[in-house]
């Protein structure tokens, strides 16, 4: 149950990924269509923060490629958001919730130049939005887990981009931040962004998004909702790793072979 | 105190330059120093510093001459491989990083050490001053050396401001500074250069052994007063710079000490002042807070003491001994009678040839405390299944810290309740 779309606004050709030679992915090949909310979904290892993180070419890829609006990344870096695990940071950094939001407008501003009037501006809108304007001076070190990944949101958001990709923003939030959450993402749909969620509860999945990627160190599916959240590829999803696959990536590591023939 | 005199009335050009020096070597690395911390880097700045000493003899052996220009050149030479070569060493073996780092450094030094002896056995005469770099001399920073180290000091603040913004995101969040299309390994080379020469720089006033200091420990100070990185930019240059002038103070009034452990002494006792007296993140602070605590403790005990003697009998505005107070509970009976007099000070109990009253407000505040104490028990036998005989230690502690709003949120989800798990009323 692999679909492909016309026009995909993501297109992902044959990509595979590892670490230290052992491939973590293996042959991705999937299209996403625009304005659709994506679950990226599978256990844990499964490969689907690498999978986000080498679409935006964050992780190199042992083959394969990928284009977003039918370009290559580097052509379109400004129209794509990411919002990082909430763990990934030191939160114990000298800033204030304003000062992380208004990296968000880095990327358009260039090297040496300050943010000016209307980047704070677009800054204190997308704190608005994930209903934090009361926070705004407030040191990040003090903020709980569901405020964090509020502030990173906004931080995406001040982007003003045209595609979104989440790594576990649902991950230890409260359940009135996903609720919050869930909603944002709905009004960015309406209004014709893509935005792609790795996700770990399959409970709230069926609700959340209208095109699901179930992921296992391989494509499992990709498709409508409805079409692949059923008992059978969940099983081929969550039935564990196939072995040999792993063996196989587990003899790449340590031969140290490459992925692909040169 | 005449030196003191002398020294700071700055009469003297050559102490103006001197001090001017410093106070731009300290402060540049201090500056590079809090990029280099927030990175969580704060060793390989040490790694470097040693790692400076080759190349600093090999200019000098090539060269045969003690150029500033030249020596600055093979020191940011060694100092550069240094550090690529620790890079190398984590990404291509199994080695981690704090062993990449250990290694490194200790080659260095050791060949630096080798050269430096070498050079000093070999009778040229021009190498006399080349041990300056061990430990450092401010004194020393004259002529063209001022012009040079100055300069490059200078050119470091500048870059800093620049790229103030995107070494910011790299502390924070090399991920997605990445993601919004920055050139993570440029800058990430641009803060390693940069690193390298602060180090290149400071060696002049503090040494090699002892520059790792300079660069991290003005930053670990400034990181204890503010929240704010430009601040702490501020501040650590501040600190840089007043550890600067005392090292070129003492190098001026006692010329065979070395200057780096006066600076480095000086810088260190700034640290330990901000670890104990920062506000909030301060030890004081800390300790202020839990004695605050244990006061508030002992007061609303004894206001509790007094309420539940009153329910007892009735009667909640008669005279209470402190015997009978103690009688329910045992505190010291200094501890008591410290706590009695606060209270009475402020306005909570009044005092009386035979004993202690409460007054309204003390009744309304040892109330509060008696009924929070039985919400706390009610709400653990209702939402932790907590058996009743196993919930007065917990709520001996939790009615001190309720605020007003939890307290409403708790009679909501326990649905105004009357009476505690032991049938006792709540008030």
């Amino acid at each position: 149950m692999i679909l492909q779309v016309d026009n995909p606004v993501v297109e992902v050709h044959d990509l595979t990924v590892s670490y230290d030679r052992k491939p973590v992915l293996w042959g991705v090949d999937l299209t996403l269509p625009a304005g659709s909310l994506v679950g990226v979904i599978g256990p844990n290892g499964a490969g689907k923060s690498t999978l986000i993180k080498a679409i935006m070419n964050l992780l190199p890829a042992s083959s394969g490629y990928v284009r977003i609006f039918n370009e290559p990344i580097k052509q379109v870096r400004k129209r794509i958001s990411y919002v990082p695990q909430r763990e990934s940071v030191d939160w114990d950094f000298p800033a204030s919730v304003f000062d992380v939001v208004l990296m968000g407008r880095y990327g358009n501003l260039g090297l040496f130049k300050r943010p000016r009037k209307a980047d704070k501006d677009a800054a204190m809108q997308a704190l608005e939005k994930v209903g934090m304007q009361g926070f705004a001076e407030r040191q990040i070190s003090q903020l709980s887990g569901g405020q964090q990944q509020r502030v990173f949101l906004a931080r995406a958001l001040a982007q003003n981009a045209d595609i979104y990709f989440m790594d576990e923003p649902f991950a230890g939030v409260d359940i009135a931040t996903e609720t919050a959450i869930i909603e944002l993402l709905r009004t960015m749909r309406a209004q014709g962004k893509t935005v792609i969620v790795v996700h770990h509860d399959l409970q709230s999945a069926s609700q959340y998004f209208d095109w699901v990627v179930l992921l296992n160190m391989r494509l499992v599916a990709s498709g409508p909702t409805e079409q692949v959240l059923t008992q059978e590829l969940l099983e081929q999803t969550y039935g564990g790793k196939l072995t040999v696959l792993s063996k196989v990536g587990d003899l790449l590591q340590k031969q140290q072979f490459p992925a692909r023939e040169r | 105190m005449s030196d003191f005199l002398e020294f700071f009335s700055f009469a003297d050009a050559n102490i103006r330059y001197v001090t001017l020096g410093s106070v731009l070597l300290a402060s540049s690395s201090a500056v590079v120093g809090c990029f280099t911390l927030l990175r969580k880097r704060a060793l390989v700045g040490d790694a470097v510093a040693h790692a400076v000493l080759p190349g600093v003899c090999l200019a000098f052996i090539l060269s045969g001459t003690k150029n500033p220009f030249i020596l600055l050149i093979g020191a940011f030479v060694t100092g550069w491989i240094s550090l690529v070569t620790i890079d190398y060493i984590t990404s291509r073996s199994r080695i981690k990083e704090d062993t990449a780092i250990g290694l490194v450094l200790s080659v260095f030094f050791g060949i630096g050490i080798l050269l430096l002896t070498s050079i000093q056995h070999s009778g040229n005469a021009a190498q006399s001053g080349l041990d300056k770099f061990l430990f450092g001399k401010a004194a020393s920073l004259v002529g063209e050396d001022l012009i040079v180290f100055s300069a490059v000091a200078v050119l470091l603040l500048v870059t800093t401001l620049l790229f103030y913004k995107e070494l910011k995101l790299l502390c924070f969040d090399e991920v997605y500074a990445k993601s919004i299309g920055f050139p993570v390994r440029s800058l990430e080379l641009l803060l390693t250069t940069l690193t390298v020469f602060a180090v290149v720089v400071g060696i002049q006033a503090v040494g090699v052994v002892l520059m790792a200091a300079m660069l991290i420990t003005p930053a670990a100070a400034a990181r204890f007063w503010t929240e704010r990185l430009g601040v702490m930019l501020v501040l650590a240059a501040l600190i840089g710079a007043f550890s600067g002038i005392s090292g070129a103070f003492v190098s001026y009034t006692a010329p065979a000490m070395p200057t780096g452990p006066w600076i480095v002494l000086i810088v260190s006792m700034i640290a330990i002042m901000s670890f104990a007296l920062a506000p909030g993140r301060g030890w004081i602070a800390r300790l202020l807070r839990q004695r605050r605590n244990e006061a508030r403790i002992l007061e609303e005990n004894l206001l509790k003491l007094f309420y539940q003697l009153g329910e007892q009998q009735e009667d909640y505005y008669s005279n209470r001994t402190l015997a009978s107070i103690l009688e329910r509970r045992n505190i010291p009976k200094k501890r008591a009678l410290r706590g009695l007099k606060k209270l009475k000070r402020q306005g909570y109990i009044t005092r009386h040839p035979e004993g202690w009253a409460l007054t309204a407000e003390g009744e309304t505040r040892g109330k509060r405390v008696v009924r929070l104490h039985r919400l706390w028990e009610l709400y653990l036998t209702q939402y932790l299944q907590l058996a009743s005989d196993h919930v007065h230690e917990d709520a001996e502690t939790i009615e001190h810290i309720i605020t007003p709003e939890l307290e409403q949120k708790l009679m909501e989800e326990l649905n105004y309740p009357a009476l505690d798990p032991h049938q006792t009323r709540i008030p």
